[in-house]
């Protein structure tokens, strides 16, 4: 582990080594008595796979970083592991900046309450202080385009809308880190845009961004850098385009 | 040494992960006010007796005991009422902060696995709830009180410290409590059955004076009985408790809340794993 100060000077997301390892039982296992009773026979299995295998990235301040691969090769995971939603099992995380994730967006919303009372306890949710979502209420309110249903209860919403909320809520103060997962999928493609433009200027105000993406042409047409998971192991890493295009002649 | 923020993260960070959770919580306090008025507000909206409820309830219970005691037992204790609702009000925080904190941790797992808060801010707004609801039910106990002449002295105001201690031994027991149910899903329904048990080995809702002397020694180990000692002193005979009281309660407050914090944030890492 060579990590010095100096890289963290210009490294806004740092990944060393990390490996992620999920357990699942054989067996649900729930209660006390049945547990007692597999441990007593020894008989405790678990399924063990890793999610993730060995995965070191070194991710610059102001970069945009794509991350491709198919369906539950990791990228999630990898997301996760930077959003400290899961510790790695192996390895270090290091994330040098205020991190906005992106990666289910209202997750946390609670359908009984009304889009104002969401904001606030998404918000809370975040981290973010209460002062400063009172201060970007209106802003959210008029980016999500909720206008009157904002005191309508959330599972009134359609999907769109709940997308458009979380987006606005988590994007209220500009983040240091933004982490997308695939995110602008819900929307129409006009909210879309919207997203994207909001990424672009929060990136040209030196934000990092990393996107997971099934998108090929969104990947490398705006990450710099990208990285190709594979059964939660890193199969190419590199200049986007590059990565993209080994990434499609294997497909 | 790095502090907590909102803006590093190290998952390899040498501090250890108890400090981590108190820095954690401080940054999201908003969401423990958050937790807080959502419970309450969800609790009192559904009925328009919603409030009065949280106070009737213990009183009705007070009402019934009174009468069991004295008309049946002949059993004379001068302001029985009071001693029953002052240990009442100590047992409903108590059983209700602990399995409430239990119970949030369960129900929040989803959340859990999706987006990163602390984990103990669960417990801790279950004991926010709870101190809420006591907060109200003390107006009940006070009238009853005054209605029955008895004197209010200064000395209620050490109610205060009871509370805190009170507070803490609850969140360290809500966080053991809390890792277990990660592990074991019933753990709920044996913590019920464990508490009806403990309720009735803690001399809430009969009088002290019928156990007999040998049967003593089970109040001394039962952490609850000098919260609700402590608690009933003030108001039932306008004393502050002596050491032999406030030792053993802030013992196990301060024992218990530093168990449950270093066991919870020792663990906390598995939980988005295992919920």
């Amino acid at each position: 582990m060579n990590h010095t100060a100096s890289q963290e000077k210009t490294s806004a997301i740092f990944v060393d080594s990390v490996s992620v390892q999920y357990r699942v039982p054989h067996e649900q296992l729930s209660g006390i008595k049945e547990y007692a009773i597999r441990w007593l026979q020894n008989r405790l299995q678990y399924k063990k796979f890793w999610a993730l295998k060995d995965v070191s990235l070194d991710i610059r301040q102001g970069e945009l970083f794509g991350i491709i691969g198919r369906n539950g090769a990791g990228k999630s995971t990898l997301l996760k592991v930077m959003a400290r939603v899961i510790k790695p099992t192996l390895g270090r995380v290091v994330m040098i900046g205020r991190t906005a994730p992106l990666l289910e967006l209202g997750a946390g919303f609670h359908p009984e309450l009304t889009g104002r009372e969401n904001i606030f306890l998404n918000g809370a949710l975040l981290g973010l202080p209460q002062k400063a979502i009172n201060n970007s209420f209106d802003e959210i309110a008029a980016f999500s385009e909720i206008d009157e249903f904002i005191d309508a209860p959330l599972r009134t919403y359609s999907a769109g809308m709940v997308a458009r909320l979380g987006f606005a809520v988590a994007t209220s103060a500009r983040p240091d880190i933004m982490l997308v997962d695939e995110v602008l999928s819900v929307g129409d493609a006009q909210f879309q845009e919207k997203c994207l433009a909001r990424m672009i200027s929060f990136r040209e105000q030196g934000t990092t961004i990393v996107l997971v993406s099934h998108s090929m042409d969104r990947v490398s047409n705006f990450c710099h850098r990208a990285i190709w998971l594979e059964g939660g192991e890193v199969a190419a890493q590199g200049e986007a385009p590059e990565v993209v295009q080994q990434y499609i002649q294997t497909a | 040494m790095k502090k907590f923020s909102m803006t590093y993260y190290d998952s390899s960070s040498p501090v250890h992960p108890f400090v981590e959770e108190l820095q954690a919580l401080k940054v999201y306090r908003g969401l423990v006010v958050q937790f807080v008025t959502r419970a309450i507000k969800t609790r009192y909206k559904r009925s328009i007796l919603g409030v009065v409820w949280t106070m009737l309830n213990p009183l009705l219970t007070m009402v019934v005991l009174t009468v069991v005691f004295s008309q049946l037992f002949r059993i004379q204790i001068e302001n029985f009422p009071v001693y029953v609702l002052s240990g009442q009000l100590i047992w409903i925080f108590f059983s209700t902060t602990t399995s409430a904190a239990m119970g949030e941790m369960l129900w929040s797992g989803e959340l859990i696995k999706r987006i990163y808060v602390p984990k103990s801010i669960f417990a801790v707004a279950a004991i926010g709830t709870g101190l809420v609801n006591f907060l109200l039910s003390l107006l009940p106990l006070i009238l009853i009180a005054l209605v029955l002449g008895v004197q209010l002295s200064p000395v209620v105001l050490s109610w205060i410290l009871v509370i805190f201690l009170l507070s803490i031994f609850s969140l360290g027991l809500g966080l053991l409590l809390s890792t277990a149910t990660v592990y074991f899903a019933d753990m709920l329904p044996v913590y019920n059955v464990l508490l009806t048990i403990w309720l009735y080995v803690t001399p809430i809702i009969y009088p002290l004076e019928i156990v007999p002397q040998q049967w003593h020694w089970l109040f001394r180990i039962n952490p609850v009985y000098y919260f609700v000692e402590a608690f009933r002193a003030p108001i039932l005979t306008g004393t502050i408790p002596g050491w032999d009281i406030w030792l053993p309660a802030t013992t196990f407050a301060l024992i218990t809340f530093l168990i449950g914090g270093f066991v919870f944030t020792s663990k906390s890492s598995e939980y988005a794993y295992r919920l």
